[in-house]
């Protein structure tokens, strides 16, 4: 956090869309979750539920 | 002349030297210029070197030239998809990178000591796995699958280079971060960081993958672990193999607005449009890799379809809204420069002479119309099955990869030179030319190579007569001739590289200085150029000519898709 007071002040109220858009940490969270869940974490629990040949 | 800005004193900004480019009035911290000239030399090194082993890759597949022995093309075959897919994107990409966040923001640049550090690793990384390749123990294709085994250094190569990449990355979001808490620009950032925005998450998903795959893979080589499940390696690893695919994708729609600002002062229609399609690939393009396992068995069919259809379509909507916004903007910009007459004035009077507009125009029109149509047939389930593991899929990630991501990046290097750089582009009379050399190779080999899968040609394969096979099979004569005709865009393809290597090399080493005097550039920027760094929109409704051209695109799309799905039907005897 700056200590410095922040010099724009914004009166108006950001859509949330906007804040989504402008806030890259919680994009590269949302990006790296979904691809994490359903392709690489869905994807393995399948393979190792795929019974070995006796 | 190029003033140098004092930065304030007692800062940690301290440190930084910054120049004003005297062409787009942009601040430019030196440190993250020199590192964008780094990595964009070492980027067209290794497109050399790939590019080479392409065409003799070709050459080898033109059954009437049939140019190198087995073993050799198998090697050649591995260094050329390391080289040119893994080598030449990602480095080029680190300089899109560095560009995007540094100077479009005004910003220093986080960390340029680290920086370095992550360029040298990818580096020290890529020479060693082309030192594997080269010794020739390691002929397993780019992809590597296990069983087969490469040396320990070709995988320990990759994971160098991939850690490096990934710092890069790091690199990226410190200086986003910088640029926000020192002020360096109001509001949002621009649309074309907002991209590369995308492009650095993916590749941090993508850059992950691949360490946790090829680290256990390294030690397999070395004897330390026993076995590696080859399903388990194939899913992980197409996290990267594909998902890198669509770092490609958002870097280089980044760099067609970029080339939109810089040549004609376009701007985005719309700002949320744009960004909300650049949403739909945060959200859903990774998923797609899922189509590189359409036909193992062992994946559910839930899984695949999840993956590669109802979520993939919402990613192939982002590309369908840039393949609207793109040309809308161009369009729009082309009207205020005074080009209003008929539906196409705008367009037959764009500024084909230089080669940044040619060659991003043509990479627009050529990965939608090539790439973009054949990954959608190619990612479909059912249709999979026609073309799976034929020379089709080269065919169609050439018209991705090499139509659309590589040649918008040589029409980025156009600029580059001078802003960058600040060398005049030498021969702009032949440099004119280049974007339409590599562009008719491209698009020859990329539909050459899909024609002769369509026959059933199969892709990694030296010799399709099955000489000396155990059961011998004709493949179609037609098959033969396609592959005959893809060798000759290949030379006609080779020709533009080396045109776009002798010139950037040439350029950087006798380019004329532009950071002394005032003489103007070879191939001038728009007078608004600089909207490039700025947030805004441009809101038109009246775009005959895009509204056309779009509907020619979707009903190119709906026949060739229901032309594949007519053809399955044929030979899938389920009657
Ligand atoms: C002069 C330009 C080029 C030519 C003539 C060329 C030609 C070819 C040919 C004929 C194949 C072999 C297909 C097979 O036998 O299965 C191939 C494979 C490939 N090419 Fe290119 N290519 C060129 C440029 C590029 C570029 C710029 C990229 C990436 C940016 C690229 C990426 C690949 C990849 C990833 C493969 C697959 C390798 C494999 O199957 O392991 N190519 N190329
Ligand atoms: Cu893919």
């Amino acid at each position: 956090m700056s200590d410095h007071p922040e010099p724009e002040v914004q009166p108006q109220r950001v859509p949330a869309m906007q804040q989504l858009l402008d806030n890259p940490f919680l994009l590269l969270f949302i990006g790296i979750t979904i691809p994490t869940v359903l392709y690489i974490v869905w994807g393995v629990m399948e393979i190792a539920s795929i019974p070995v040949a006796p | 002349m190029a003033a140098i800005d004092a930065p304030y004193p007692g800062s940690a900004a301290a440190a930084a030297i910054f120049r004003t480019c005297r062409f787009t009035g942009l601040k430019v911290d030196i440190a993250a210029q020199r590192l964008i000239m780094a990595n964009a030399v070492a980027a067209v090194v290794f497109l050399a070197v790939g590019g080479v082993m392409g065409l003799l890759v070709a050459l080898t597949r033109w059954p009437a030239v049939h140019l190198l022995p087995s073993e050799w093309f198998y090697l050649v075959l591995t260094g050329h998809g390391a080289n040119v897919l893994l080598f030449w994107i990602i480095f080029f990409e680190i300089a899109i990178l560095y560009f995007a966040s540094a100077v479009l923001l005004g910003s220093r640049i986080a960390t340029p000591k680290i920086a370095w550090a992550a360029f040298v690793l990818m580096l020290v990384g890529a020479v060693m796995t082309n030192v594997a390749v080269f010794q020739g123990d390691s002929s397993v294709m780019f992809t590597s699958y296990p069983p087969m085994q490469a040396s320990p250094h070709f995988y320990l190569g990759l994971i160098i280079f991939a850690v490096g990449a990934l710092i890069g990355v790091g690199i990226f979001f410190g200086t986003l971060v910088i640029a926000h808490g020192e002020h360096t620009y109001e509001g949002s950032i621009p649309l074309v960081t907002f991209g590369a925005l995308t492009a650095a998450i993916i590749a941090v998903f993508t850059l992950a993958s691949g360490a946790i795959i090829l680290i256990p893979t390294y030690l397999w080589s070395l004897g330390l672990i026993t076995e590696i499940d080859p399903l388990m390696y194939k899913v992980v690893w197409w996290g990267m193999g594909h998902s890198s695919q669509q770092i490609n994708v958002a870097a280089h729609v980044s760099v067609w607005y970029a080339i939109g600002a810089l040549t004609i002062g376009a701007k985005p229609l719309s700002e949320k449009v744009s960004r909300s399609a650049f949403l739909l690939y945060i959200l859903f393009l990774q998923l797609a890799s899922a189509h590189h396992l359409l036909a193992d068995p062992g994946m559910s069919a839930t899984w695949k379809i999840v993956n590669t259809s109802y979520l993939m379509y919402l990613a192939v909507l982002g590309s369908l809204i840039h393949g609207l916004t793109v040309p809308g903007a161009l369009e729009a910009a082309q009207r205020r420069n005074g080009y209003t007459k008929g539906a196409f004035e705008w367009l037959r009077k764009a500024p084909w002479g230089n080669p940044a507009f040619a060659g991003m125009f043509l990479s627009l029109v050529m990965f939608g119309f090539i790439g973009g149509i054949s990954g959608v047939v190619l990612g479909t389930e059912q249709l999979n099955l026609l073309m799976h593991n034929t020379i089709y899929v080269p065919g169609h990630f050439h018209g991705t990869v090499v139509a659309g991501t590589t040649l918008a990046f040589m029409a980025m290097t156009y600029y580059v030179l001078p802003l960058i750089f600040q060398r005049d582009v030498i021969w702009p009379k032949l440099a004119r030319w280049q974007p339409y050399l590599f562009g008719i190779g491209a698009a020859g080999i990329s539909l050459f190579m899909m024609g002769a899968g369509t026959l059933g040609i199969p892709r990694r394969h030296w010799d399709i007569t099955l000489t000396d096979a155990m059961h011998p099979f004709d493949l179609p004569s037609g098959g033969f001739l396609m592959m005959g005709l893809n060798g000759l865009s290949a030379v006609i393809a080779a020709a533009g590289g080396i045109l776009y290597i002798v010139i950037t090399v040439g350029t950087v080493l006798w380019g004329k200085r532009l950071d002394k005097g005032d003489a103007p550039l070879n191939f001038p920027l728009h007078k608004q150029a600089a909207t490039v760094a700025e947030y805004g929109s441009h809101t038109t409704v009246k775009l005959p000519g895009t509204i056309i051209l779009v509907s020619i695109f979707f009903l190119s799309f709906v026949l060739y898709y229901f032309v594949n799905w007519k053809y399955l039907s044929e030979i899938w005897l389920l009657r």
